[in-house]
């Protein structure tokens, strides 16, 4: 219910400029990893999320998982778990903590934190793929409208 | 002849069992129609690892690429072999030496030293891997050029070296004058690197066996090195592997020759102590 009256005043507020976006550094995220606030305030859109899943230089999830719903694009990997029914395991918030820093819902999980800023937070971090020292491009793999759309979409896998 | 029809014999005593899905296969792996060890019992060292048997890469492979390995001739990484064999012979530097002037027949004198690289150097009190040594005997006793350290010329020569020892166990030791690299290589291995933040355990200790997007990870060992890769053509050597796996984590990479990558490598060989030397060996 909560959700669905955040949704309806985030629709209200739709056309807002980029400032209501929340920065990595302020998400707010609940003790078990979930964050109940949309970071945009505008409501993700699936098709968007299920390109992100798909595209290797975006959220490329395919990679560790399988998706039936996404079995047009090849090689789905296996070193996380089917995706398959996700969106009944978890609801939004708890999808959208599990985008944004999945380490917060398992510890030590090897799957990425898509949404996570600082440059001090990581090791060596890199510039993107090019094996060099990361610059002042350096941001979150995903930016907060996909993380939205991944979500947006994660919630369409029921069984 | 002779190895053509015993790699014909092997070819049709592997044919596989249907296996689970990306699990490593069964296979037996013969070069030239020699047995190789490339599935042995866990080294004492890796106890405290998520690893109960230590495995080739070579398993994780499809059966074509796994064939190119069996014989000779049909492995392109042996051309590369041919052209250093060449350079053995061929006289360069200031000291108007070849290999051969000190070392003389590949054959014997290199017999079995792949094996135990990297290794401890007495004199220069260092750990040295077996391209450090070919450079310093390049400089230091031909008065030649040193090879740049991941390039063609050196990974064949490394190649020719390791032919030399195939069949072998690695045997890489760990303690004394090489303990202090040994802990560095192994911190390494267990550190999270770049934004991804995933180690080589990640992969290759955690989820070996499984796939990641089109690849199947193996358990990440160098006993096949250096390796002719069918996606770039070439033999490629350790150190170029390890930036590429860096890399891929979106991290900073160490470079090839690096006192890091030198650790790592000394660690990552000793992950393979009781698997049989390979190289040069074929994937994809
Ligand atoms: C490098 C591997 C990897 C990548 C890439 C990855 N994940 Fe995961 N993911 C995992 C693993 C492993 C788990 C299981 C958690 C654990 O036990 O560590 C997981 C768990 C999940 C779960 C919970 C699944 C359930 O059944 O409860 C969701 C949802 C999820 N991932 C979504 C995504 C999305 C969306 C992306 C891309 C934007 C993604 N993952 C990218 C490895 C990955
Ligand atoms: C002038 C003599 C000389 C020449 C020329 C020479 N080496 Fe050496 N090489 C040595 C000596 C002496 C050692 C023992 C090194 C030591 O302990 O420092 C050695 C050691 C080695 C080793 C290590 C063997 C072991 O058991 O650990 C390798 C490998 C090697 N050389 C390769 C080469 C290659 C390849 C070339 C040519 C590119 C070459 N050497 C040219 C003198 C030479
Ligand atoms: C994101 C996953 C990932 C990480 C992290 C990773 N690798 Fe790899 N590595 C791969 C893949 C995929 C391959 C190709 C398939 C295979 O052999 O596993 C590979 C191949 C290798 C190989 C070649 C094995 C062979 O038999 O030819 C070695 C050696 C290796 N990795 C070492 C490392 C080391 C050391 C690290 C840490 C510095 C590391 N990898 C980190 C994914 C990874």
């Amino acid at each position: 219910m909560k959700f669905a009256t955040l949704t309806l005043a985030a629709s209200l507020i739709a056309g807002a400029a980029a400032a209501d976006v929340v920065a990595p550094g302020d998400v707010k995220m609940d003790e078990y990893g979930a964050v109940a606030e949309s970071l945009t305030g505008q409501p993700g859109n699936a098709a968007e999320g299920e390109k992100v899943m798909t595209t290797r230089s975006l959220g490329n999830c395919v990679a560790c998982h399988q998706v039936t719903a996404l079995e047009y694009a090849p090689f789905h990997g296996n070193v996380g778990p089917s995706l398959d029914g996700v969106g009944d395991r978890w609801n939004e918030a708890e999808l959208r903590g599990i985008v944004v820093n999945a380490k917060k819902t398992y510890d030590g999980t090897v799957m990425p934190s898509y949404y996570r800023a600082n440059v001090d937070g990581y090791i060596r971090p890199g510039n993107a793929y090019t094996g060099k020292a990361a610059d002042d491009s350096f941001g979150p793999l995903l930016t907060a409208q996909q993380i939205e759309d991944v979500v947006a979409f994660l919630s369409t896998l029921k069984e | 002849m002779n190895f053509k029809a015993l790699t014909a014999i092997a070819a049709l005593m592997v044919a596989a069992p249907a296996l689970t899905f990306a699990d490593p296969d069964n296979d037996t792996l013969t070069i030239n129609g020699e047995e190789m060890v490339t599935k042995a019992p866990l080294p004492a060292h890796l106890e405290d690892s998520m690893l109960t048997e230590i495995m080739s890469g070579w398993h994780f492979r499809n059966d074509d690429t796994q064939a190119m390995q069996m014989d000779d001739f049909d492995n392109p990484g042996m051309l590369a072999v041919e052209d250093a064999a060449a350079a053995w012979d061929t006289v360069e530097g200031t000291a108007g030496k070849s290999c051969a002037s000190c070392h003389e027949n590949v054959e014997d004198s290199m017999k079995g030293v792949r094996a135990v690289y990297p290794k401890w150097n007495e004199k220069a009190g260092e750990v040295r891997t077996l391209a450090m040594q070919i450079n310093n005997c390049r400089t230091e006793n031909m008065g030649a050029e040193p090879y740049k350290y991941d390039s063609g010329p050196m990974a064949a020569m490394e190649a020719l070296i390791t032919v030399q020892s195939r069949g072998m166990p690695v045997d890489v030791a760990i303690d004394g004058p090489v303990a202090d690299t040994w802990e560095k290589g192994k911190e390494i291995y267990y550190t999270r690197f770049g934004q991804l933040e995933l180690s080589c355990a990640s992969c290759h200790e955690q989820n070996y066996g499984n796939m990641i997007r089109a690849d199947h990870l193996s358990q990440g060992q160098i006993n096949g090195f250096p390796t002719y890769r069918l996606k770039n053509a070439k033999l490629n050597t350790v150190h170029g592997r390890f930036k590429g796996c860096v890399r891929d984590t979106r991290a900073e990479t160490f470079s090839p020759g690096s006192p890091e990558f030198v650790a790592l490598e000394l660690y990552v060989a000793s992950r393979g102590n009781g698997l049989s030397v390979e190289g040069p060996s074929v994937r994809n």
